[in-house]
């Protein structure tokens, strides 16, 4: 046997069980399955770089902060005015406050701070890791006897995890004073009288299931950054790539938790 | 500062050892049953063209790839079979300079040195971090770039602080990626003049993985040339460039033309 058909034999050629296409995508859900599990199952394993998920946090918060100040008011202002003719048809503009609270805190609020998330944390943890991950980075770490999964992912995915609920607070609170700045141009109600009237038509599970879904848009912006980040190829165009799919991923399942989530509550209200 | 040890090669002791080595990406065989072996204490280049598998070899030495057949054998340990607590205890014996120089770019460089000692070194005090910080870049001669960032740095600069990153763990082994890819002659005969101090410093057991053959005949005991996947021949650098094999002949000529 020559040396070359000797390096043919070593390994037989790949076959596919559907088509490269269709393994290929079967693979990347099973990767991004297997790369979720691990969080869970390093997040309780020493050592647990408080520091750095602090860091992070601060990373998170600062750098969506002003942005969602912006938009949390903007959405505040506007949803008022443009509620506010429907109701006054029906003589119910006294109910705009209700109706603000309902759809703020129900939905706009965590809705609305976690596509900014996803739009500025997302891709920037997806940039950072991806660009890290072509540079060998992460490979560094790796044979430096870091575990740069707990270092890097369960690290970002914590901070994320604990800030976007409270930056979904922010938000709340901030729509909600666009909200009252426009129904204080309009009638001149106290603040005070337009918080409670806000909060009358609320209950623990509507509160209890802005916080959870916000918890979950957390966890899933830093998992997605993190997965697109940690899979990054083809230098720096990979990195690009990352970046961006982490985005449109990110914001394609916060959608999906969306649906999901408003059906449950929905099914829990109604049992 | 600890007292260097005086350097000497083992050639009874073997610290990597591998037998019947392959490794294929997808249909892409790239080591085709490898054998090579490390004595304590020697430098050994492994040469050959871009793009057949001589960084593969390392990052399978350190597990970061694992292999399809064979074993590999490093300071008594087979790293394939290692669960993760056990390599990552085989890891900090070695130390990996990376052909890029891999430093953290959200790091300055005194961050960049202190990250792996701090992160595998427990009950360390602020002092001590320090000192071996300033230890390790007193090494590379670059004690004045601690507070820089490495985007600052010039590409010989980050290979030499590279080499101090892994130093700070004060490694058995010194596995070399590339060390001069990319640099000006001047700074290239520095890094080979690093190489060997480190060698003869830390008494380590090196590979330099190379297709520079000055560096190869400079900072290597033996060298080894990979074509095809396979080792073709392995000795001393005049020995292996004596031998009358076409390839090896025509992978000497190329290197000194350009």
């Amino acid at each position: 046997m020559t040396a070359d058909t000797e390096n043919i034999t070593t390994s037989a050629p790949r076959k596919y069980l559907f088509s490269k296409g269709i393994d290929g995508y079967f693979s990347d859900v099973y990767k991004a399955y297997k790369f979720t599990g691990r969080f869970f199952k390093e997040v309780f394993k020493t050592p647990w770089h408080f520091g750095e998920v602090i860091n992070q946090s601060f990373e998170v918060g600062l750098r969506s902060l002003s942005l969602i100040t912006v938009t949390g008011f903007i959405i505040g202002v506007v949803f008022t005015k443009q509620s506010r003719p429907s109701l006054e048809d029906f003589g119910a503009a006294s109910w705009l406050p209700s109706l603000m609270g309902i759809a703020i805190i129900r939905a706009l609020g965590p809705l609305v701070t976690a596509l900014i998330c996803a739009g500025k944390v997302g891709s920037s943890i997806g940039a950072e890791l991806g660009s890290m991950k072509v540079t060998e980075q992460i490979d560094a770490m790796e044979v430096s006897a870091i575990n740069p999964y707990k270092y890097l992912v369960a690290t970002r995915v914590l901070a994320t995890t604990i800030t976007i609920p409270i930056l979904s607070l922010y938000c709340i609170f901030v729509g909600l004073l666009g909200s009252y700045v426009n129904v204080h141009a309009e009638e001149s109600t106290s603040f005070m009288i337009f918080y409670k009237n806000a909060f009358s038509t609320l209950n623990f599970l509507d509160v209890f299931t802005s916080l959870s879904k916000s918890l979950i848009f957390g966890f899933t912006i830093g998992m997605v950054g993190c997965y697109k980040g940690f899979h990054a190829s083809q230098g720096t165009r990979g990195v690009g790539k990352a970046a961006n799919q982490a985005v449109v991923l990110a914001m394609f399942l916060v959608f999906l938790e969306e649906v999901v989530i408003v059906q449950v509550s929905n099914w829990i209200r109604n049992y | 500062m600890e007292t260097p040890k005086q350097h000497t090669i083992d050639q009874s002791q073997s610290v990597i050892d591998i037998k019947g080595l392959y490794k294929s990406f997808g249909d892409m065989h790239v080591l085709k049953g490898i054998d090579f072996n490390v004595f304590k204490g020697e430098n050994v280049g492994v040469l050959g063209k871009s793009g057949t598998g001589k960084s593969v070899l390392i990052k399978l030495i350190v597990g970061l790839l694992k292999p399809d057949r064979g074993t590999i054998k490093v300071l008594g340990q087979q790293v394939e079979t290692l669960r993760e607590k056990e390599l990552n205890a085989l890891r900090l014996r070695i130390g990996f300079s990376f052909q890029n120089s891999a430093l953290y770019d959200s790091m300055n460089i005194y961050q960049n040195l202190a990250f792996p000692l701090t992160m595998n070194v427990k009950h360390l005090t602020k002092a001590d971090v320090d000192n071996a910080v300033e230890e390790a870049l007193e090494a590379v001669g670059l004690k004045d770039k601690r507070f820089q960032m490495p985007a600052d740095l010039s590409g010989g600069q980050k290979k030499r602080i590279g080499i101090a990153r892994t130093l700070i763990l004060k490694p058995e082994i010194m596995l070399y990626d590339e060390p001069t890819s990319g640099l000006d002659p001047i700074t290239s005969a520095e890094i080979n003049e690093l190489i060997v101090e480190v060698q003869e410093k830390y008494n380590t057991s090196s590979i330099v993985i190379t297709h520079d053959l000055t560096c190869a005949k400079e900072t290597c005991n033996r060298v080894t040339i990979m074509i095809d996947g396979k080792f073709t021949k392995t000795g001393s650098f005049e020995e292996v460039f004596a031998s009358p094999d076409e390839k090896i002949k025509k992978f000497y000529s190329y290197n000194f033309i350009q």
